[in-house]
C-alpha cells in the first residue's frame, strides 16, 4: 500500500500536495482495510449512476449488454457504440431496478461513442467535463460495470478495483479491424475487457469520475486483451459533438451517408424496411467502381472481407469499420453460387468522421 | 504502538518496489525516492501528521497478521490424478468445508496439506451436490487452527476480502496462495448446471479465484471466513481468472453444516411453486403443486409472495436467492398477499430431488452423457460409495456406507453429542417410572390435566377426557378409529408428548424406534436465527423431531402420525426441572400449521 503511495505521487512536484494526498490515502487505506468504509460508499453511489443496458446481439463475441453511465439528470447516458444498441428495443435497468427503453440520440464514430436516453427526472449522473484533468499512472480506482450481465433487476453493477497503470494512445483491433479511436486512453491493471464490461464507469476511491471501460479489443501490437478505459475529456467532447449535433453521425445521418458511400463507390441496396433486409443490389451504377468490380443487380452481399453479415444494418455495421485506404472485398451470392468481387481500395469520401 | 519485527519488514517493502521501477521512470521518480528513503529513515520529519504514518504501517501489520492467521487455517487437498483444490478449516477437531466438485472425483478419504508443513489424512463427512458444498473432517491432531464462520449478510460491496487456496494445484510446499481484492458484488445469482451447482445468494469478489482454489476459504479484513470460492466467470480467455469469482456465502453453509456434520447427503429446497414478475413488477405465484405442503396451507396462484424465511421478496431473482440457501425439510415462514391482506404460513420445504435422484448424482452419474457406462463396459466403482476394504485403514473406522447418506458414521457422532447435551439436562432426574402429572389453564378458558406414562397418556380438556395407549396404536385400529390422534383436532398430541417424555427418560439410545440426528434447523418460535439440533425418531407408528437447543432442551417436537404430512407440534416454554419431572410453563400445541391450544401450567415453585 505504501509503494503505491509514493507511486502515485510520484508525478506531483509541490510537497504540500503531496502531503495532504498521503494523508488522505492512508486514511482512506486504513479504514479501507477493516471495512470498506469509503470504497463501500464510493462504490453505492458511482452504482447509482451506471445503467446496465440490454439490446440485440447474444450471438458468439457478440454480447446483447453492456453498460452506460448516466451523464444528465434527464437522462442521457454515455455508452460505447457495439451491436448492443443497434436494436430497436434498448433497455436501461438502474441500480434501484428501475427500467426504462432507451433512444439513440447520437453517435460519435471516431470515438465509438452512443449517447441514449431515457425519460428521467432528477437521475443520479456523472457530470463530464472538457477539462476533466487527466489522472496519474499509479492512481487506484475502482471500475463498475455490468460484466458477465450477473447483475440483474436492482443489483448493483460489479466493482472491480485497480491501478492506472499507463496513460498511452490507444493501438487496437477487434478481429482484423482497427479500432478508430486512437487517442488516449488509461490502461488498467485489472480486467475489464470482459462482456457487459463495455461502457462502465471509472472512478477514484475518492469517486471522481474519470473515465469509461471500452471496448472489448486487443492489441494491435501483441494481440494481448486491452483493459483500458476512455478519459472523461474525452468522453466530454464526444458526448458535446453528439448533444449539439456537430456532427453528421446521427443514426439516421450515418445510413444517408453511407448509401451515399455507396452510391459513391457505384451502387444502392434494396430499400431497407425490416431489422433484417438482406443486402440485395438494387442497382450499379455504370463507370464505377461496383460496376467495374462486376457487381450486378440481384446480387446478395454476404460477407465483407472475411467478416458475414446477413443484413443491410450488418454490412453497414462492416463498412463503418473501414477507414480509407482499406480494402473493399465483398462476398455475394449469385445464383446460388458464391462470387467474391473486389472494388479495391475505400476512397476518401467514405471516411466515416470528420473531425470538428 | 509500532512493532520492531514489522516496521523492519514494512521497509523492506517500500524499499524494493521503488527499485523495480527505477529503470523504466528513473527521472521522475528521483525526487520521490528522496522523499521516500526520507519518509523511512525520518517518519516524523516527513509527515505532517506521525498518526498517518503509523496508520498506514498498523494497517498493513492488520493485512499481514490476518493473512498469518486465516493461512493456517486453509487446507490443501491434493486426489492423486483426480486433481484437488482447497478447503478451510472450520472447527478445532479438524471439520473443514470444500466444495462438492473438489471432492466428488476424490472420493471418501483424501489427503490434506496444512502450512504447518504436514499431510494429514482426511474423511468425507457430508455432501450437498446441489450447493457444491461439502464436509470432510482431516484426522491426526487433538486440535487445529479454524476460522471463524462470520455473517454473510453483514458484507458490503467494496470491503476488502481475500481468497486463500490451492490455486492450479501450486501448494505443493503446502502453502497456500493469498489474493486480496474487494468484494464486487453481494446477493448474486448464479445459474445451476441442470439441478446441480448452484450458487444463490453468493458473493462476487474480485480476488482472484482460479481453478484449484475451489473449495477454500473467502476472508474478510479480520480474517473471518466469508465464504467458500468455487466458481468464476470464464470467458475468451479460457479457464483464468478475469476478475469475476463466486463464493457460497457463510450463511448458506451455516443453514447446511448440521445436516452436513451429520453425514448427509444434503437436499436444497423447493416451495413446490414457481413465481414470476407481474406487469406491475410483484412476484406472483405462476404455479404451484397441488400435492405441496404450501398448496396445503394456503397458498393459491396469483398470491403476491412477500417475504420468505424472514426475508423481503423484490424480485424473482431474490425469491430464488433466498429459497437456494435453504435446507429441504426446514420449516419457514412465507408471507403472501391476497386482495391486499398479507397472511403469513409456516411451510415445510420439499426437497428438490428425490432420494435416488441425490444418490446418482452424488456418483455424477446423472445427466452426465460421458459418465455412463458404455453396453458390456464393468460399471466403474462411485468413489462416494466404497467398499469398506477398498479404503485406508486409518479411514475404515471413520466410514459407514448407508443409503441416503454420505457417510453414517458421523450420524452417529452428531447423535452422541446430542445425546451428551440432553444428559446434562436429564440425569438428575428420579422417579423414572412414576406418572408426569400436569395441570393448568387453557388460555383460551378451563382448566387441563395431562397425565404422562410410558405407555399410556391421558387429558382433561373442558371439552372431555381423552386417552392415548401405546399397545392400541400398535394394534393398529388406533388411526382409524381416530384415537391416534387424540386429543380430537390435536393430531396426536398425546402422542407426541408421550415420545417427548420417552427421550428425556431413556435418551436416544435406548429409546424404541430408530432415531438419527436429522441436522440443525431455525427454531421458528423465536424470532432469532439461532438453529437447534433436530433428532428424528421412527417408528412403526409416527415419525417425530425434537428439537434440541444449546443447553440440550427440547423445546420443539414435530410429530407426525404414521406416514401422514401433516404434523401435530409442540412449542414449550419456559421449560425447567420442577418436582420429580420436567414440566414447561408453557405449551402451544398447532395442527396442520393452525393452533390447537395453548397450556399454562401450575407451577410449584
Amino acid at each position: 500500500m505504501a509503494t503505491t503511495t509514493l507511486r502515485n505521487t510520484c508525478s506531483r512536484s509541490r510537497s504540500l500536495e503531496f502531503l495532504v494526498a498521503m494523508v488522505v490515502v492512508a486514511l482512506t487505506l486504513c479504514s479501507a482495510s477493516v471495512r470498506g468504509g469509503d470504497v463501500t460508499s464510493v462504490s453505492v453511489d458511482a452504482a447509482s449512476r451506471v445503467t446496465k443496458i440490454y439490446g440485440a446481439g447474444g450471438i458468439r463475441g457478440l454480447e446483447s449488454y453492456q453498460t452506460g453511465i448516466l451523464v444528465s439528470s434527464s437522462g442521457h447516458i454515455i455508452t460505447v457504440l457495439s451491436t448492443a444498441i443497434d436494436s430497436e428495443a434498448i433497455d436501461c435497468v438502474l441500480d434501484d431496478g428501475r427500467r426504462y427503453t432507451a433512444t439513440l440520440v447520437g453517435v460519435d464514430l471516431r470515438r465509438e461513442l452512443a449517447v441514449l436516453k431515457i425519460d428521467g427526472d432528477d437521475l443520479p449522473h456523472f457530470k463530464l467535463s472538457a477539462d476533466s484533468p487527466r489522472q496519474v499512472v499509479g492512481t487506484r480506482v475502482l471500475a463498475l460495470s455490468n460484466l458477465f450481465g450477473v447483475a440483474v433487476g436492482d443489483e448493483r453493477v460489479s466493482v472491480q478495483h485497480g491501478v492506472i497503470a499507463a496513460q498511452v494512445p490507444l493501438r487496437a483491433r477487434r478481429g482484423s479491424h482497427e479500432a478508430a479511436y486512437r487517442g488516449d486512453v488509461y490502461i488498467l491493471d485489472c480486467t475489464t475487457n470482459n462482456p457487459g464490461s463495455p461502457g462502465g464507469c471509472l472512478v477514484t476511491w475518492q469517486g471522481l469520475f474519470i473515465g469509461m471501460l471500452g471496448k472489448e479489443l486487443r492489441s494491435a501490437q501483441n494481440g494481448t486483451w486491452l483493459s483500458y478505459a476512455m478519459p472523461a475529456n474525452e468522453l466530454a467532447l464526444g458526448l458535446e459533438m453528439i448533444l449539439s449535433g456537430q456532427t453528421d453521425q446521427s443514426l439516421a445521418d450515418q445510413t444517408q451517408s453511407l448509401d451515399f458511400d455507396l452510391q459513391s463507390l457505384g451502387f444502392i441496396l434494396v430499400p431497407d424496411l425490416l431489422d433484417l433486409t438482406p443486402p440485395f443490389v438494387e442497382a450499379v451504377t455504370r463507370d464505377t467502381l461496383a460496376a467495374a468490380s462486376g457487381l450486378q443487380t440481384d446480387d446478395l452481399v454476404v460477407a465483407v472481407g472475411n467478416r458475414t453479415v446477413t443484413s443491410q444494418r450488418g454490412l453497414r455495421q462492416e463498412l463503418s469499420r473501414l477507414i480509407p485506404g482499406d480494402p473493399i472485398q465483398l462476398s455475394i451470392i449469385r445464383d446460388g453460387n458464391i462470387v467474391f468481387v473486389d472494388l479495391g481500395v475505400i476512397p476518401a469520401i467514405a471516411e466515416p468522421t470528420r473531425e470538428r | 504502538m509500532r512493532q520492531p519485527r514489522s516496521t523492519h519488514s514494512t521497509r523492506r517493502t517500500v524499499r524494493s518496489t521503488p527499485a523495480i521501477f527505477t529503470p523504466v521512470i528513473l527521472p521522475a521518480m528521483l525526487p520521490v525516492m528522496l522523499i521516500a528513503l526520507l519518509a523511512i529513515q525520518q517518519p516524523g520529519r516527513i509527515f505532517a501528521n506521525d498518526d498517518s504514518f503509523t496508520q498506514v504501517l498498523a494497517a498493513q501489520q492488520e493485512r499481514i497478521r490476518t493473512i498469518e492467521t486465516a493461512a493456517k487455517t486453509s487446507v490443501s487437498i491434493f486426489a492423486g490424478s483426480s486433481g484437488g483444490g482447497s478447503g478451510v478449516l472450520i472447527s478445532p477437531d479438524g471439520y473443514a468445508l470444500t466444495n462438492f466438485h473438489v471432492v466428488q472425483p476424490a472420493g471418501i478419504a483424501m489427503r490434506c496439506g496444512l502450512n504447518d508443513g504436514h499431510i494429514y489424512d482426511a474423511v468425507l463427512v457430508g455432501l450437498d451436490p446441489t450447493g457444491d458444498l461439502a464436509v470432510i473432517k482431516l484426522l491426526g491432531k487433538e486440535t487445529f487452527p479454524y476460522a471463524f464462520i462470520a455473517d454473510s449478510d453483514t458484507v458490503s460491496v467494496g470491503d476488502t476480502c481475500y481468497t486463500i487456496g490451492n490455486p492450479f494445484l501450486l501448494a505443493t510446499d503446502l502453502q497456500p496462495s493469498v489474493s486480496a481484492g474487494i468484494v464486487s458484488g453481494v446477493h448474486r445469482y448464479q445459474f445451476p448446471a441442470g439441478t446441480l451447482l448452484e450458487y444463490a445468494d453468493c458473493l462476487q469478489v474480485d480476488a482472484a479465484i482460479n481453478p484449484g482454489n475451489s473449495g477454500g476459504g473467502l476472508f474478510n479484513a479480520r480474517g473471518d471466513l466469508i465464504g467458500i470460492n468455487g466458481r468464476a466467470s470464464f470467458e475468451k480467455r479460457g479457464r483464468i481468472n478475469v476478475g469475476a469469482g463466486y463464493a457460497i456465502s457463510a450463511n448458506q453453509v451455516r443453514n447446511f453444516l448440521g445436516i452436513l456434520k451429520g453425514g448427509h447427503l444434503a437436499d436444497h429446497a423447493t416451495l413446490a411453486a414457481t413465481v414470476a414478475t407481474s406487469a406491475d413488477g410483484r412476484v406472483v405465484v405462476s404455479d404451484i403443486l397441488e400435492s405441496s405442503d404450501t398448496w396445503r396451507k394456503g397458498l393459491r396462484i396469483d398470491d403476491e409472495i412477500i417475504e420468505l424465511a424472514g426475508k423481503s421478496v423484490r424480485s424473482v431473482n431474490s425469491f430464488k436467492n433466498i429459497l437456494g440457501t435453504l435446507p429441504a425439510g426446514w420449516r419457514i415462514p412465507v408471507v403472501y398477499r391476497r386482495e391486499g391482506r398479507p397472511t403469513e404460513i409456516f411451510v415445510e420445504l420439499a426437497g428438490v430431488h428425490t432420494p435416488a435422484m441425490l444418490n446418482e448424482l452424488m456418483a455424477g452419474r446423472r445427466g452426465k452423457p460421458s459418465a455412463q457406462n458404455k453396453p458390456g463396459e464393468k460399471s466403474k466403482p462411485n468413489p462416494l460409495a466404497p467398499d469398506l476394504k477398498d479404503l485406508p485403514e486409518t479411514i475404515q473406522k471413520f466410514y459407514e456406507r448407508r443409503f441416503g447418506y454420505t457417510n453414517f458414521f458421523f450420524n452417529r457422532v452428531e447423535l452422541e453429542r446430542v445425546q451428551q447435551a440432553l444428559e446434562q439436562q436429564t440425569l438428575s432426574l428420579e422417579n423414572q417410572e412414576s406418572t408426569w402429572r400436569y395441570q393448568g389453564r387453557l388460555e383460551a378458558g378451563g382448566s387441563f390435566e395431562i397425565e404422562l406414562d410410558d405407555q399410556s397418556a391421558k387429558i382433561s380438556l373442558p371439552t372431555g377426557i381423552s386417552r392415548w395407549e401405546q399397545a392400541v396404536a400398535d394394534a393398529g385400529l388406533a388411526a382409524e378409529a381416530g384415537f391416534d390422534a387424540s386429543p380430537p383436532g390435536s393430531g396426536g398430541m398425546l402422542a407426541a408428548l408421550t415420545m417427548w417424555r420417552r427421550l428425556l427418560l431413556k435418551g436416544p439410545e435406548n429409546i424404541d424406534g430408530r432415531i438419527t440426528y436429522w441436522g440443525q434447523q431455525p427454531l421458528y418460535s423465536t424470532t432469532t436465527n439461532q438453529l437447534a439440533d433436530v433428532l428424528e425418531l421412527t417408528t412403526s407408528n409416527c415419525r417425530a423431531r425434537f428439537f434440541v437447543d444449546t443447553f440440550g432442551n427440547v423445546v420443539q417436537v414435530t410429530f407426525f402420525l404414521g406416514s401422514s404430512s401433516t404434523s401435530c407440534d409442540l412449542y414449550f416454554k419456559g421449560l425447567g426441572e420442577r418436582g420429580p419431572y420436567w414440566q414447561p410453563t408453557h405449551l402451544t400445541v398447532t395442527y396442520d400449521g393452525g393452533r390447537f391450544a395453548t397450556f399454562l401450567f401450575d407451577v410449584e415453585s
